[in-house]
C-alpha cells in the first residue's frame, strides 16, 4: 500500500492531535499556537495535494478503518469530487490562519489559545465530511465543524453570541433531520456504507421511506448551506463572527454542507432517483432563483459592509444551488453536469474569501464597520481598496475574472436545460445588475468620496499617509485577490482549448452527468 | 377503521410517540421565547430521535447481543446492537450541543441581563440607535 494511501487518515488525524497539542502548548506558550496550527494547515494542503494527484493519475483512493472491508467497517473514498472539494478547503484554511495571526491578536487578545483549538477542529470536521465514506460518520464530522463553528462564531461576545444560538438552534435541527434520514435509510437497508447503499438502494426507490429520507436529507442540507428560505441564521452570524471565520463560513462551510447534498444526491441516491421518483430539482432551481434574487435585494438594503456581504453569500450560494439543480438537464460536454456548479463553488471561495478579509482589515485597522464610513479610504489603504475591488468586480461579473465565468457557465447551462429554465438567464442578468448596485457603492466610497479630515485642505499637497495593515494580514488578502482574475483566466484557456476541465469531467463521469439522456 | 387503528397505530406505537415527541420539541424551538426552553425544545427532538433508532433495533424477545455459536444453533433470537452504538456517538454529540448552548445562554444572561430572545432583541435595537 502506497503511503499517498493513508494520507485521507493522516489528514483528519494530525489536524485533531494538532488541536489537543495548541490546548496543552497554549498553557504554556500562547505564541506557539499560531505555528502549530499554521504548520499543520500547511502539512494538510501539501498531503491535499498528492491526493489530488493521485487521485487523476491512478484512480479513487480506499481506505478502511483498522482493516475492516466495508460495508462492517468504515471507508474513507476520496475521488475526484472529494479531492477537488478538498483542496479548496485546505487552501481558503491556510491562507485565513495566515490572516488570523496579527488579527487575532488585535482583536481576542485573550482567547488566541482557544481560537486555535476551534479553528483546528473547525478544519478537522471540513475534512473530515470531505474524505469520508460512510454516512454516519459524515454525520458526526458535520457536528464537529458546526459545533466548532458556533463557539468561533461567539467569541467576539455580545451580539455574535445571539448570533451563534441562532446558528446552533437551527444547524442542530438540520443536522437532527439528517441524522433521520440515516436512520430511515438503515431502516430499510441495514447498512451505513454510502457505496453499499448505492447497490442496495436502486430495488427500493418506490418505497415511501427511502424518498421520505431523501426529503430529511434535502431539508437538513439546505439549513445548513442557508439556502434562500432557510437563511436566517446567516447575515447575523457572518457578519458578528471574527473575519476570518466570516471568510471560512461564507467561503466554504457552506460549501461543504452543498458537498455533502451532492454527495448524498448522486452517491447514496443516483440520476435515475432524482429524475424518476422524487423530481425535487425543478423545485430547487426555482427556490435558488428567488434566492439570487432576494438576497441581492436585501443586500443593497444593508448600510454595514460585512452584512452587507453575509447577503451576497444567500444569493451566491443560489448560484451554486441553481448549478446543481440544472445538472440534472444538461448534457453538454463543457456545461453540462456539476461544472458551473463545482466551478462557482471554488469561484466563491476565493471572492468572498477575499471581500470577508478585507473587511476584516478595514475593522482591524480602524473600526470601520459601515460602509459610509469608508470614505476615501483608497487613499490610505491603496492595496487593500486594490483587493477589494478586484474581488468586487469579480462578483460582479467583469471578464476575465472568475464571476464572470460562472456566471457564462450557468447561463450556458440553463440555455441548454431549455424549456422554463430560461428564465434564469433573465434571473442571473438581473442579479448581475443588483451587484453593481451594490458593490459600486462600496467602491465609489472608497475611490470618489474624500476622507473626511481632507475636505478642507483638499487642493493642498499634504498627501494622505499610506496606514497599510501588516504584511501578514496584506499578503493573504492580495494573493485571493489575484486568484480571483489568474483562475478566471485559467477557466477561460482550459477548458475552451482542451475541450474539458479533467477534475471536473471525472466527477462528472463518475455521477452519469453531462451525458444523460432521458 | 378499526383495522387500520390496529394496524398502524397500535402495532407501530414506537414509531407513533417519536413522531409526537419531534412534533413537541419543535414547536418548542419554534414557539418559545425563553432560550432555555428553546435548548430544551431541541434535546426533546433529539431524544426522540435517538428513541426512534433504539426502537428499530429491537426484537421481541430478543435477547442481549452477546452470543455464541451454540445459542444461535439453539434459536436465540438477539437484538440489531448497531443502533445503539449509532445513538450512543449521537447522545455524544447532543450533550456538546447542548453544552455550547447553554453556555452561550450564560453569557448572554451576563451581557443582556435576561434570557428572554424578544427582550435580547429589544435591547440590542436601543443599543444599535
Amino acid at each position: 500500500m502506497l503511503i499517498v494511501e493513508h494520507l485521507p487518515v493522516l489528514l483528519i488525524v494530525i489536524s485533531m492531535l494538532a488541536a489537543f497539542t495548541i490546548l496543552i502548548v497554549g498553557w504554556w506558550n500562547k505564541k506557539t499556537s499560531f505555528f502549530i496550527s499554521f504548520a499543520t494547515i500547511l502539512v494538510q494542503f501539501v498531503m491535499s495535494i498528492f491526493i489530488l494527484r493521485h487521485v487523476m493519475t491512478v484512480g479513487t483512493i480506499y481506505y478502511w478503518f483498522g482493516g475492516w472491508a466495508p460495508p462492517w467497517g468504515i471507508e474513507y473514498v476520496i475521488d475526484a469530487l472529494n479531492a477537488y472539494v478538498l483542496v479548496i478547503l485546505l487552501a481558503l484554511s491556510l491562507i485565513c490562519v495566515t490572516y488570523s495571526k496579527r488579527s487575532i491578536e488585535h482583536e481576542l487578545p485573550d482567547k488566541i489559545v482557544s481560537f486555535y483549538a476551534l479553528f483546528q477542529l473547525l478544519v478537522t470536521g471540513l475534512c473530515g465530511v470531505t474524505v469520508t465514506g460512510d454516512i454516519f460518520n459524515m454525520y458526526v464530522f458535520v457536528e464537529i465543524f458546526s459545533l466548532a463553528a458556533y463557539a468561533l462564531i461567539a467569541s467576539r461576545g455580545k451580539i455574535a453570541l445571539k448570533a451563534s444560538f441562532t446558528y446552533l438552534v437551527l444547524g442542530a435541527l438540520g443536522a437532527c433531520f439528517f441524522l433521520l434520514g440515516i436512520g430511515f435509510l438503515y431502516s430499510v437497508t441495514g447498512t451505513l456504507n454510502m457505496h453499499d447503499l448505492s447497490i442496495l438502494l436502486p430495488p427500493l426507490y418506490g418505497n415511501r421511506v427511502v424518498q421520505a429520507a431523501f426529503v430529511f436529507f434535502t431539508v437538513g442540507l439546505c439549513v445548513k448551506m442557508a439556502l434562500f428560505p432557510v437563511h436566517t441564521w446567516l447575515p447575523d452570524a457572518h457578519s458578528f463572527a471574527p473575519s476570518e471565520i466570516s471568510a471560512m463560513l461564507s467561503g466554504i462551510i457552506i460549501e461543504v454542507s452543498t458537498y455533502a447534498f451532492i454527495r448524498v444526491c448522486f452517491s447514496v441516491y443516483s440520476l435515475e432517483f432524482i429524475i424518476e421518483y422524487v423530481p425535487i430539482f425543478d423545485f430547487l432551481c426555482l427556490v435558488a432563483g428567488l434566492g439570487i434574487i432576494i438576497g441581492s435585494v436585501l443586500a443593497i438594503a444593508q448600510y454595514n459592509l460585512k452584512r452587507m456581504l453575509a447577503y451576497s453569500s444567500v444569493s451566491q450560494m443560489g448560484y451554486i444551488m441553481l448549478a446543481v439543480g440544472l445538472s440534472v438537464s444538461t448534457h453538454h460536454a463543457l456545461w453540462g453536469g456539476l461544472t458551473p456548479a463545482l466551478m462557482h463553488i471554488l469561484n466563491h471561495a476565493l471572492m468572498k474569501g477575499c471581500l470577508f478579509l478585507v473587511a476584516g482589515a478595514f475593522i482591524y485597522k480602524a473600526e470601520l464597520w459601515n460602509i459610509s464610513d469608508l470614505q476615501g479610504l483608497a487613499k490610505k489603504m491603496p492595496y487593500t481598496c486594490a483587493a477589494f475591488t478586484l474581488a468586487a468586480i469579480s462578483m460582479i461579473g467583469v471578464p476575465p475574472s472568475v464571476g464572470f465565468v460562472s456566471k457564462v457557465y450557468i447561463i450556458l447551462a440553463c440555455l441548454d436545460a431549455g424549456g422554463w429554465k430560461i428564465i434564469f438567464v433573465a434571473v442571473l442578468l438581473l442579479s448581475t445588475l443588483l451587484n453593481l448596485v451594490y458593490f459600486w457603492r462600496v467602491i465609489e466610497m472608497m475611490y470618489m468620496k474624500r476622507g473626511e479630515g481632507e475636505e478642507g485642505h483638499s487642493h493642498s499637497s499634504s498627501p494622505v499617509k499610506v496606514d497599510e495593515i501588516p504584511l501578514s494580514m496584506l499578503i493573504p488578502v492580495l494573493t485571493l485577490a489575484i486568484l480571483c482574475i489568474v483562475v478566471g483566466i485559467i477557466w477561460l484557456m482550459e477548458i475552451p482549448i482542451i475541450g474539458s476541465f479533467p477534475i471536473l469531467d471525472r466527477v462528472n463521469e463518475l455521477f452519469g452527468l453531462g451525458v444523460y439522456a432521458p | 377503521m378499526m383495522e387500520w387503528l390496529i394496524e398502524e397505530l397500535f402495532a407501530k406505537y414506537n414509531y407513533w410517540i417519536s413522531i409526537v415527541l419531534m412534533l413537541i420539541g419543535f414547536y418548542a424551538m419554534i414557539a418559545k421565547d425563553n432560550l432555555i426552553k428553546k435548548i430544551i425544545g431541541l434535546n426533546i427532538f433529539q431524544t426522540a430521535i435517538f428513541l426512534f433508532y433504539i426502537s428499530l433495533g429491537d426484537i421481541t424477545g430478543g435477547t442481549e447481543p452477546i452470543v455464541s455459536e451454540e445459542m444461535i444453533a439453539q434459536g436465540y433470537v438477539y437484538v440489531n446492537p448497531l443502533p445503539h452504538v449509532l445513538i450512543l456517538t449521537a447522545i455524544v454529540v447532543g450533550v456538546a450541543t447542548t453544552a455550547v448552548a447553554l453556555a452561550l445562554v450564560i453569557l448572554m444572561y451576563e451581557e443582556y441581563g435576561t434570557i428572554e430572545e424578544s427582550e435580547i432583541i429589544e435591547l440590542e435595537r436601543e443599543r444599535g440607535a
